[in-house]
């Protein structure tokens, strides 16, 4: 029996595109596997570590967590939207550049789109703001003091 | 770590998602998705079907009034959490969802559907049973009322029908002199708590608590509402609710560290919500 499959037509970092899928693909293989965006990475695949979060409609959500189907004729932005189109890296990425808030960079992705909604929402997070607000992403090497920094400084708050 | 396969249903009206459900042969309802998908990815769940609802129209309706909050089932924790109308009507919900997992799970996630997993060591389940609300229940049978004491019927365990859709659920206003607290104590922020407790707190009208109620996750099959004592002071009450528990061990905590931290909890939250219902006056 072949799996029925759907036309999956969304917006990613403001280009239409569309591919068939099954209903059961994860946004997160979507944007990968069908679309080619390999930016997004895959972690833990249940909600755990924050690696796939994009933005949906703006807001932050787990790429692992959500079907492409459900997110059919949304807005989506990726960690490959985040710069703009001539390659100039967002304040935040900047500021993870320049307080080396990433040392492998698997998790790296996750932290942007977190921080970029984090920040958008609460332009001037406290410290304890800003460790609320990257609690749902884990990072595995380069320690957490480095991404606080980063966020601070993204703030404009050192 | 691959959901396994499914027939899909997304309805756009709920007339739609009734009759697809009544039709399902183990259907199961998919709205933020943030507990089944989990347990899909790990195939913990296999349902046959699955009835996508986030394209129903009429569903995302959030309304605070008088007699309290009620929230539709496509309402998300993200927007309860940042209703001022929400949180002035029954301040608990906001407290409450602050910690139920975090923003991008919460950005995704549906009050109802926290509710509807009937999860006995959430957040939401143990607060609609603090403040007796309801959850509205729809089938192509009919609608029902189902009372908080009446909806959680075991671990993971909701009253609903295999055909019943909750449609919405209400969270009763909080009453006069009265304020809510709610703390809760998890390995890592954003975890499934080891014991928490929300409670309510009526203070007379020189300020001093007069009656106190508290709703625990954690420590039991299902959200569990305690009476408590106060008469006695807060410190004696928390004691006494603590004896009253009968948490289990598990690989996360033993019954006896559950019960200490029930206690500690009850003595700050029966603290804080006299703090707020003093604060608040009448």
């Amino acid at each position: 029996m072949t799996e029925p499959t759907y036309e999956i037509a969304l917006t990613v970092n403001g280009v239409h595109r569309t591919a068939r899928a099954p209903a059961r693909r994860l946004l997160s293989d979507f944007l990968r596997h069908d679309l080619g965006l390999t930016g997004t990475h895959v972690g833990c695949e249940h909600g755990v570590c924050g690696c796939c979060t994009i933005l949906l409609d703006g807001a932050p959500a787990r790429a692992c967590l959500t079907f492409a189907v459900t997110a059919g004729g949304a807005e989506i932005t990726t960690v490959e939207g985040l710069a703009a189109p001539d390659g100039t890296l967002s304040p935040v990425q900047r500021a993870f550049q320049e307080c080396h808030a990433l040392q492998c960079g698997f998790c790296t992705p996750g932290f942007l789109c977190t921080v970029t909604a984090l920040l958008r929402e609460n332009p001037h997070p406290s410290d304890e703001e800003i460790v609320e607000g990257l609690s749902g992403n884990l990072c595995r090497c380069t320690g957490y003091q480095n991404i606080v920094a980063a966020v601070r400084r993204a703030a404009g708050e050192d | 770590m691959k959901p396994p396969p499914f027939g899909y249903h997304a309805p756009r009206s709920l007339g739609e998602a009734l009759a697809a459900l009544a039709a399902a042969r183990d259907g199961k309802v998919l709205a933020g998705g943030q507990s089944l998908i989990p347990l899909l990815n790990m195939r913990l769940a296999a349902p046959a079907e699955i009835i996508d609802i986030n394209r129903v129209a009429g569903l995302d309706t959030l309304e605070a009034g008088p007699a309290g909050v009620r929230v539709g089932a496509l309402v998300r924790h993200a927007r309860a959490e940042r209703s001022a109308e929400a949180a002035r009507v029954q301040p608990l919900l906001r407290l409450a969802l602050r910690h139920v997992a975090h923003p991008a799970v919460r950005s995704r996630g549906t009050v109802v559907g926290s509710l509807a997993h009937a999860d006995p060591a959430a957040e939401l389940p143990a607060v609609l049973a603090l403040l007796g609300g309801t959850v509205e229940a729809a089938s192509v049978r009919g609608r029902r009322t189902i009372g908080a004491a009446d909806f959680f019927a075991g671990p993971l365990e909701s009253a609903l029908a295999p055909d019943e859709l909750a449609v919405a659920a209400t969270f009763p206003a909080l009453p006069p002199r009265t304020g809510a607290a709610f703390a809760e104590i998890a390995r890592r922020h954003g975890d499934y708590a080891l014991a928490g407790v929300a409670a309510l707190v009526t203070v007379d009208e020189a300020g001093r608590p007069a009656a106190a109620r508290a709703g625990y996750l954690g420590v039991a099959a299902t959200p569990l509402v305690l009476d408590l004592d106060v008469s006695g002071g807060r410190a004696a009450a928390a004691a006494d609710a603590a004896g009253r528990l009968d948490p289990e061990t598990d690989i996360h905590a033993s019954a006896e560290y559950r019960r200490h931290l029930a206690g500690v909890l009850t003595e700050r939250v029966l603290h804080a919500a006299a703090g707020a219902a003093r604060e608040r006056g009448t």
